[in-house]
Parts: C-alpha cells; sequence; structure tokens
C-alpha cells in the first residue's frame, strides 16, 4: 500500500512539468537581465532546474514506459500538469520574476523534503541530491526579494508581483504543505502579507502555455525520433 | 590466458583513474569521487556511477568514457547511474583538491553538519584564492559558467577565482 509520503506518478510528472517549464521561462532572462551577473545565474538556475526535470521524468518513465524525452517533448499541451505559476511570462519585469522565483522555490524546498522521506531509495537519494543544489536557488532568491525589499519602489514592485502571483503559488503545493508553504512565506518574506485567496490548481493552463509549448517542443516535433 | 581473464577491479580502476573529467580535465573522474564500485564478472565490468550536479552535461560523456575504457581493456561495460546514494562534493580526494587548486580553481568547502549551505557561509566563510592563498575573498555570483561553481573575487591580488559550489 501507498503510504501517506510516496508521490503518484502523477505527483512526479506534475513536479518534472515545473521544473522544465520553469527552467525554460528562467532561460528568457538569458542575455536580457538587469546585469551580467543575473544573465549567468537565471541561465545556470534554468539549467540545473531542466536537469532535475529530467530526472524526475525518468523516475516518471519506470511506471509509464518512454523515455524523459518522450514524456518531456510528445505530449499535448493539455496533458502537462504543470502549475499555471511557472507558465506565466513574465520576462522585462524583475519584481515580478522575483516575486515568482521565491514564492517558487519555497514551495519546491517544501514538497522536495516530504520527497527526502520516500521509502524509494532512488526517489530519497534523488531528492536528497536535488536538495543540495536547490539551496542555491533558495539562497539566491531570498536574497534578491531581500534587496528589493531594502528600497520602497523595489519593495512596492516585489510585494505587487508576490500578491498576483499568491493564488498561483498556492497551487503549487498540495494538503498539508500548503500551511507549511504559508508559516515558510511569512517568516521569509515579513514584508508580505499573504491574501486569503483561493488557489489556481493545476489544470488550469494559462494563455501563454500553448505558445511556450509550441516553441519548446518545435525541434523536437520537426524531426520526429532524430537523435542528436 | 585470455584478456578476459586478466581483468580485475584493481585494473579497472587504475584505468578509470585516468579519465579527465570532461569539463575539468585537470582532475580524474576517480578523484571526482564519482565511480562508487566496480565489480568483476568474467568479461563483465559493472561500474556503479553516482552523477555530479544533474544538469551537467558532462555526465554523459563520462559515462561513455568509462564504458570505453573498460571495452579497452576487454571487458563488456555496464554503467549504472546510482540515485540512491547521492555525490557529494565531500568524495573529491584530497589529490583532487590539490590539483584543482593548482589549475586555478578553488576547491569545495566541506558540507555543513546539519542541513544545507547557506548564504551567510559563501560570503563569510574562509574562501582561499587559488592565485595568491588570500583569504580576502568576497562572493561575486552564487553562479557560474557550469552549476558547480560559483564566482568570487581576490581583494589581494584583485583576480576573480571559480569557486566550486559545496554540494
Amino acid at each position: 500500500m501507498r503510504t501517506a509520503a510516496e508521490p503518484t506518478v502523477n505527483q512526479l510528472l506534475a513536479l518534472a512539468d515545473d521544473e522544465l517549464i520553469l527552467g525554460w521561462r528562467d532561460s528568457e532572462w538569458t542575455g536580457i537581465a538587469p546585469f551580467l551577473e543575473e544573465d549567468v545565474a537565471f541561465s545556470s538556475i534554468a539549467q540545473t532546474e531542466i536537469g532535475h526535470a529530467r530526472a524526475f521524468y525518468e523516475l516518471a518513465a519506470r511506471e509509464l514506459g518512454g523515455t524523459a524525452d518522450t514524456l518531456a517533448f510528445d505530449r499535448s499541451p493539455a496533458e502537462y500538469r504543470s502549475s499555471p505559476l511557472v507558465e506565466l511570462r513574465l520576462v522585462h519585469d524583475w519584481g515580478k520574476t522575483i516575486a515568482r522565483h521565491v514564492l517558487y522555490e519555497l514551495a519546491d524546498a517544501i514538497r522536495i523534503a516530504e520527497l527526502k522521506e520516500s521509502d524509494d531509495a532512488d526517489l530519497a537519494g534523488l531528492a536528497e541530491k536535488i536538495e543540495r543544489e536547490e539551496a542555491y536557488h533558495v539562497m539566491h532568491a531570498q536574497m534578491w526579494a531581500d534587496r528589493l525589499a531594502e528600497s520602497d519602489e523595489g519593495r512596492a514592485r516585489l510585494v505587487a508581483g508576490l500578491e498576483e502571483l499568491w493564488p498561483y503559488a498556492l497551487g503549487l503545493v498540495e494538503g498539508a504543505a500548503r500551511e507549511r508553504f504559508l508559516a515558510s512565506v511569512r517568516e521569509r518574506l515579513p514584508f508580505f502579507s499573504p491574501p486569503d485567496v483561493e488557489p489556481v490548481e493545476r489544470g488550469a493552463h494559462v494563455d501563454e502555455w500553448a505558445k511556450l509549448w509550441d516553441e519548446m517542443t518545435m525541434v523536437r516535433r520537426s524531426a520526429p525520433g532524430g537523435q542528436w | 590466458m585470455s584478456v578476459a581473464a586478466a581483468l580485475t577491479p584493481e585494473r579497472v580502476w587504475e584505468r578509470l583513474r585516468e579519465i579527465p573529467d570532461p569539463e575539468i580535465p585537470v582532475i580524474s573522474l576517480v578523484d571526482l569521487g564519482v565511480v562508487r564500485d566496480v565489480a568483476v564478472e568474467g568479461e563483465r565490468v559493472r561500474v556503479d556511477f553516482t552523477p555530479t550536479f544533474l544538469g551537467c552535461p558532462a555526465l554523459e560523456v563520462m559515462q561513455r568514457l568509462m564504458a570505453d575504457a573498460v571495452r579497452e581493456l576487454g571487458g563488456e561495460p555496464e554503467v549504472i547511474v546510482r540515485s540512491d546514494d547521492p555525490w557529494t562534493t565531500d568524495r573529491i580526494t584530497p589529490e583532487g583538491r590539490a590539483k584543482l587548486r593548482e589549475a586555478g580553481f578553488a576547491p569545495p568547502g566541506p558540507r555543513p553538519a546539519v542541513g544545507q549551505v547557506q548564504l551567510v557561509d559563501i560570503q563569510r566563510g574562509p574562501f582561499r584564492c587559488p592565485y595568491c592563498d588570500s583569504t580576502d575573498t568576497r562572493l561575486d555570483n552564487i553562479f557560474g559558467p557550469t552549476p558547480c561553481r560559483s564566482i568570487r573575487y581576490c581583494e589581494r591580488c584583485r583576480q576573480p577565482f571559480e569557486q566550486f559550489k559545496t554540494v
């Protein structure tokens, strides 16, 4: 019997989809971030997120068949289990990008910590490894949130982003993890009061998603079965 | 005596020790600590491999290089990617750390006893410049040219340098 700590294959896919799509969105800052260090940072974060997506797809493929690539690129847009939070196109709005970054990383830390308790040694080991790598994303997100919060304009932009994205962020985690997420946000982002709203749940894709899917899968669809 | 009969784990380890890391060729895969185990059964050679950073594009190259090396010895390779025993920078050998430093890469610090590395650790820790040995260095960017590295700046010799992340 599956214990409470064991994720379903759909939860693994949701995780993988979140990481893949966020990685893609983060990579949109490559070359146009506010300064060079952030070009490097967002590109590196994007690379790591996509690496994590691949690892989760490989685990899901044990049950579903196929490979990481078929799961990542051969599904129809409606089949993805991503959170709408990661689908949003935020490029050009740095305040909102940092708001998503910090909300995502705080929620992600909670679900990765849960996976470390899995009875599946591969999944638990993978979660432990991912947690160590994600620690650098968390510190980067927190550093930027704190930096923006230091000035009136920065704080206003960040908080506007946090308020707008909060219902989406709540949809990242389920059940009791939502309470833990809320507590973490209150502790780490003291300048933000999370509004009491209904979460935007998975399955409700945002308008920008179809265009991103088209872009993400274009090469794969142009040469089916191609090997690089 | 056939070639395969002469295959021993020691010979395989010795050969693996000659394989450079694809991105940082000053260090071998064995010094990097990614080879967890070698088992030989007749001609079959099983190499247990623990990936470094999951987003690292060198991982597939590493696996191919190890399989090729086993074939050169006359063995039939099976490279197993282990997820249950995650790699950590603590597995880089002392020899590996010395080679990294000589090549201008500051080796990683030890993992914290509890929890994960915090920003304050990498902002205030005693990181040593690989060029002039000064610890008067500061964090310039948490992220660098590859997932495994950060960028620091040495205030003494005024040189930026690459610092391995601790994971």
